[in-house]
């Protein structure tokens, strides 16, 4: 009896890994936001933010792998499930189909998780790989000149004056095209959707939910669910409504 | 199709699905219920069809049932897509007529599931269930070696909480209304039982183990969180125990992991 | 003539059963897997006898003609089940519930048998508390009781109001843990079909697998039958549907001895019949009894009037004029019988003219609506959906129906037939309840018989058996039996006629609710013992059954045992002809008291009237085991 071996083999051990790498993954995207929401502050943050993850090094590969393995975990395991499921029914479908309560979050969880992993392929090889457009990328943009600290918990962990990639500039540029922002919108808004679903569930799978709680529990999912969308939203948004600009042709925001 | 109330007789149109057995292929066929009475359930609908089919020399329409009123989980019709048909927290055999309205067509099929392979017509082969239930929906105790009942006081809650999860009536419609046909909320609902008494903490991890197992190796979908089960559940119970019961597998694992002895030679997956 | 011996134990009562239990022969344990058992029916009595004699190590093969056995009939019962406990203080004994449940059953009973019953109920709650049977609970988490009718304790024991359910399920659970162990094995869509005798022993069965049509043939050491009660042969009833006399019928045939067959308990507060194409009558829980008050309009014109627009002076509160003592609460029986009286008046309610009212618009005004829905919303609920009728605007229309039936199969004190090694166990024995059964007591029986009397009195029986000597299953009288099964498959589906089995099944039912329901008359009686062999005969020469017998065909099943029910309603008739007197739930309209009251006849009727088969087409014969009472003195039974 492995416990390991269980978690992969028995139904509700998949289950469970679908939970626990949906909720790395979830930490992920939390984490990735909140990062890039510093896009709204002078470009020192993005960039320096930026450099200092490049200067993890190693932990930075670490993280990949298990960001990476993450996934992989969690699309295997939604494609076995999903395989046996069209399987469980039998050789017969019902004629009449008919959804008593099952959420369209739920029922859509296949169609969205997939769109959400196409776009994050689309979205590495815009950002991180840099083939979607060559010109915007960040190896081909001028170096950024730190003006000021980059502090990380207190700790000054790029200094003033390091020459880094303008990871801010790129961002902006990207967003300039309104095709990849709707893409992009509509990914994110497809990825709520799919958190909405995923974190109510994650709840059940990992028992943690129960009777007195279910409602709080819904609840939280979609306050974080909203929150998450909206958030993601105002990057795009601000370049497109042109708040957001590049900060090479003037300051950055156009209130300041 | 919410109650029309009314006293006036009715007639509708059944698309029925007929199948031989579970090696032939089914097909749906038409049948004309006529002047049906509004006070008349669905199963004697289905009666009085019979007995026209049977005096026209047809074969009549095979379907489950037996108490008739909702408590020994015979009765298993999907009437409109919906298991049990219209109505909530009832069984087939609880439907009435007056439900239907004058013309309305109606179709009725089996319960769905691999699980559940059709015997005939409307009548599946619900044993995987029986299965289940052999590799650990019990507690262990022979007759005559059973300590004083009141020795061992149970918090009127748990008792409670466990007797919502007993009311199972094991019908399948729990499995035939999941999207993924699986049958989650039986096996939690037993689980989630017995796991609630003291009486049955000694076989706790080793239960789970054994039943999800087997569960596993017939053939049923697994769960995605629908919660069409419960919400198709004729006794309404709550989802709440499959949480429950994958909180009590995920320690019982754990607890397995580390000292195998206590999942027994048959638990575990 | 059959040998009627009760086996009783000597001695004083409350000694019979420990010292019967330590005279029995034992089989040695390891000689216990040498013995092969079968078991027909896993109901309460079924799966619990099933299940302990594979604990004990004897090889169990365990057949029914449910899809599993958790369907059995006694999923059904309600209300709870019964323990001399004394849990509530109030003064209950093994002797109480001795003396309710002999007085109850209105002196037909065997003491020996119901004291033992009263004794070993107090282990069924022990050993279900065991099982995990979430019984309710008060706040302390020791368990709670409420009382029923017929006794003046609290001793019923119950799980909301799926006390059957809860019991079975847990009867189940032992079961198939030794089906999974391999120790029972179990067959289920089986349809046990013939007995089988070899040298005047049972030693095996006949059985139709529903699903595939084969017909098998299967051996052992002794056979039990736990197979329920036969009140289907009233077509209408809160039977299942399913519930059918079958086994215990063709067992009479093959020589087994059927006691009192018109015993019949009819429940007064059942949901009224509605139409012709009604399949089942829903019991609405006697609890309902306690804050519900029962009347009908005092003249026979108002009948059909609203309700409401009857004066209070205008309703006759019929239960509580007769019996000011225990009102509304009197026993089933009594109760049954006097609704019918008023409906007979003319002064029934409801479309069919035959229902009383139920009202509770004086439990609302006391309780409030609220009040009320706590303590029944459950069951107006139900009552809501089969009538389309809120119980809380306007009175519930009730009336009687079939419920049960404490005829069965003649067993002795170890719950074995005139047949040796054929034991007969719960509703399909007779043994416990006399001519009446008090609430709450057959899930007691049922229980008692497979967890506690039968592990001790089968191996009395198999000890005198030589281990390994059970028969071969392919000797002659198998193959005779099995014959026999097959030409009368043969001729049900050959049979060219015209009309569906549920023809006749609603006949006769019309025919024994109308001569040999809750009041009988001789005349009645005979001419019913006329109109049944003519409906027999044509059944045979008209029934359709249409498809083949190799497959599932349940026209073919309902076939066989509408045709056992024609034949055990005759001598259900032959049997309420002969008992020259009223008692319990059989009561002759020439036998009663002024007052309406039975009247019984112990000196012509102190007895068990058993039926032996004599052939087809001949009179079967009535065996008569006495009754002795040792300890109680018969006494005219008094609920006013
Ligand atoms: C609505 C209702 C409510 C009740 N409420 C109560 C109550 O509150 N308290 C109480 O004490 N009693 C109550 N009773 C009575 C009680 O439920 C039954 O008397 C009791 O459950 C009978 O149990 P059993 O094991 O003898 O038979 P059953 O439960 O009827 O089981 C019969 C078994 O035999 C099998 N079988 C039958 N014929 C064959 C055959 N030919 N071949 C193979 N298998 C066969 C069936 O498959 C089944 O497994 C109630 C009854 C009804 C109808
Ligand atoms: S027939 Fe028993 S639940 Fe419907």
């Amino acid at each position: 009896m492995h416990f390991f071996g269980s978690l992969f083999r028995s139904s509700i051990g998949r289950k469970v890994l679908m939970a626990v790498t949906g909720l790395i993954l979830i930490g992920f995207v939390i984490g990735h936001l909140v990062g890039n929401l510093q896009v709204f502050q002078h470009p020192d943050h993005l960039n320096g933010y930026a450099q200092f993850l490049q200067q993890l090094g190693p932990w930075l590969w670490v993280a990949r792998g298990v960001l990476l393995v993450s996934v992989v975990i969690h699309v295997w395991a939604a494609t076995v499930l999903t395989l046996e499921n069209n399987r469980a029914r039998g050789p017969e479908a019902y004629r009449i189909k008919h959804t008593i309560r099952a959420t369209l979050a739920s029922r859509t969880m296949r169609l969205t998780g997939y769109v959400v992993l196409a776009f994050v392929v689309y979205h590495l090889a815009h950002f991180t790989w840099g083939s979607v457009s060559r010109e915007s990328f960040k190896d081909n943009l001028e170096l950024y000149t730190m003006q000021s600290d980059y502090k990380f918990a207190g700790i000054p962990v790029v200094k003033a004056g390091a020459e880094v990639h303008d990871v801010h500039e790129m961002v902006v540029l990207g967003f300039s095209h309104p095709l990849v922002s709707l893409f992009y919108i509509v990914a994110v808004g497809l990825l709520s959707f799919h958190l909405l679903h995923g974190l109510d569930s994650m709840f059940q799978t990992l028992g943690l939910r129960s009777g007195r709680w279910s409602g709080a529990l819904r609840t939280i999912a979609v306050v974080f669910c909203v929150t998450y969308f909206a958030g993601n939203l105002l990057i795009p948004g601000a370049v497109l409504a042109g708040n957001l600009r590049p900060h090479t042709a003037g300051p950055a925001f156009s209130s300041r | 199709m919410v109650a029309a109330n009314s006293t006036q007789p009715l007639s509708i149109t059944l698309r029925v699905w007929r199948q031989a057995d579970a090696r032939q292929p089914g097909k749906f066929v038409e049948y004309q219920a006529r002047e049906l009475s509004p006070d008349m359930s669905f199963l004697e609908m289905l009666d009085v069809v019979n007995d026209q089919l049977t005096v026209k020399g047809e074969d009549p329409i095979a379907f489950a049932h037996d108490c008739r009123e909702g408590i020994c989980g015979t009765c298993s019709c999907t009437i409109n897509g919906k298991p049990h048909g219209p109505g909530r927290g009832v069984a087939t055999c609880q439907i009435y007529m007056r439900t239907f309205r004058d013309g309305d067509v109606v179709t009725v099929e089996p319960f769905r599931a691999a699980a559940f392979p059709v015997v005939k017509d409307l009548v599946t082969d619900r044993s995987a269930f029986d299965k289940i239930q052999s590799a650990g929906g019990f507690i262990t105790v022979r007759a005559g070696s059973a300590p004083e009942a009141n020795g061992l006081p149970v918090p009127k809650p748990d008792a409670d909480l466990a007797m919502d999860a007993a009311t199972c009536i094991g019908c399948g419609a729990c499995v035939a209304a999941c999207k993924n046909a699986s049958a989650m909320l039986f096996v939690a609902a037993k689980v989630s039982h017995l796991g609630l008494m003291p009486q049955g903490q000694a076989e706790r991890d080793r239960r789970v183990l054994a039943m999800v197992g087997t569960m596993d190796e017939l053939g049923f979908g697994n769960c995605t969180n629908y919660y069409e089960c419960s919400a198709a559940c004729p006794k309404l119970i709550s989802h709440d125990f499959i949480a429950r019961m994958n909180g009590d597998y995920l320690k019982a694992s754990f607890r397995a992991a580390l000292k195998p002895e206590s999942a027994g030679a048959s638990g575990g997956v | 003539m059959a040998t009627l011996d009760s086996k009783t134990p000597p001695g004083p009562l409350a000694d019979k059963w420990r010292k019967h239990k330590a005279d029995m022969k034992l089989v040695n344990p390891a000689n216990k897997r040498k013995y092969e058992v079968i078991v027909v029916g896993a109901g309460l009595a079924g799966a619990s006898a099933a299940s302990s004699l594979a604990d004990m190590g004897y090889k169990v093969k365990c057949f029914v003609f449910h899809d599993s056995p958790r369907r059995a009939h006694s999923i059904a019962a309600q209300g709870g089940i019964n323990a001399a406990k004394n849990y509530q203080n109030d003064g209950d004994s093994v002797y109480r519930l001795f003396y309710d449940t002999i007085k109850g059953g209105d002196y037909r009973s065997r003491e020996a048998n119901v004291h033992r019953l009263a004794e070993v109920s107090v282990n069924i709650i022990d050993q279900c508390v065991a099982q995990g049977v979430p019984f309710a609970r008060e706040y302390g988490g020791l368990l709670a009781n409420r009382s029923f009718g017929g006794a003046q304790v609290s001793r019923t024991f119950y799980a909301r109001g799926q006390t059957g359910q809860q019991l079975l399920l847990g009867a189940y659970s032992a079961l198939m843990r030794n089906v999974g162990a391999g120790t029972v094995e179990l067959h289920t869509q089986r349809e046990m079909l013939d007995l089988v005798i070899v040298d005047g022993q049972a030693k095996g069965v006949v059985i139709r697998d529903l699903v595939t049509g084969a017909i098998e043939r299967h051996a052992a050491d002794a056979v039990v039958l736990a197979t329920g009660g036969y009140g289907n042969v009233f077509n209408l009833s809160t039977y299942a549907r399913g519930s059918n006399a079958t086994a215990i019928w063709r067992a009479y045939k093959r020589g087994a001895c059927f006691a009192n067959p018109c015993y019949t308990q009819i429940h007064p507060t059942c949901i009224p019949v509605s139409g012709d194409y009604q399949s089942k009558l829903t019991l609405m829980s006697e609890s309902l009894r306690n804050d519900g008050r029962i009347w009908v309009p005092k003249k026979a014109e108002d009948r059909r009037k609203d309700p409401s627009a009857i004066a209070d002076a205008d309703r006759d509160y019929f239960l509580e004029r007769m019996y000011p003592a225990f009102g509304n609460l009197c026993p089933r029986d009594i109760a049954s019988r006097a609704a019918k009286r008023v409906c007979d008046e003319g002064r029934g309610v409801g479309p069919s003219g035959l229902g009383v009212y139920l009202d509770f618009s004086d439990a609302i005004s006391r309780l409030g609506a609220n009040g009320v829905r706590e303590r029944y919303g459950n069951l107006f609920d139900i009552y809501h959906e089969i009538t389309a009728e809120s119980a809380y605007e306007q009175p519930m229309r009730i009336f009687p129906a079939v419920h049960y039936t404490m005829g069965g199969l003649w067993v002795d004190y170890n719950l074995m037939s005139n047949v040796p090694g054929l034991f007969v166990l719960g509703e399909a024995n007779f043994s416990d309840h006399g001519a009446n059964r008090l609430g709450a007591s057959a899930l007691m029986q049922g229980l008692a018989d497979g967890y506690f009397v039968i592990p001790y009195t089968i191996g009395d029986y198999l000890a005198t058996q030589k281990p390994g000597s059970c028969p071969k299953a392919d000797g002659p009288e198998f193959k005779a039996a099995e014959d026999n099964i097959r030409t009368m498959t043969k001729r049900l589906l050959d049979n060219p006629g015209r009309e569906p089995v549920s023809h006749f099944h609603k006949r006769l039912g019309k025919l024994m609710w109308e001569f040999c329901g809750m009041a009988r008359t001789k005349a009645g009686l005979e001419t019913a013992l006329q109109k049944i062999p003519e409906l027999r005969e044509e059944f045979w020469a008209n029934v359709r059954v249409p498809g083949s017998g190799d497959s599932l065909n349940q026209s073919l099943e309902q076939a066989g045992r509408v045709a056992d029910f024609i034949e055990l309603g005759e001598l259900m008739c032959r049997d309420a002809l002969t008992r020259e007197e009223s008692c319990g739930g059989h009561f002759r309209e020439e036998h009663q008291h002024p007052d309406g009251e039975c009247k019984r006849n112990d000196e012509g009727f102190g007895h068990v009237a058993a039926w032996e088969f004599k052939g087809p087409g001949q009179a079967p014969a009535r065996n008569v085991e006495a009754l002795n009472y040792e300890s109680v003195k018969m006494s005219v039974r008094n609920y006013k």
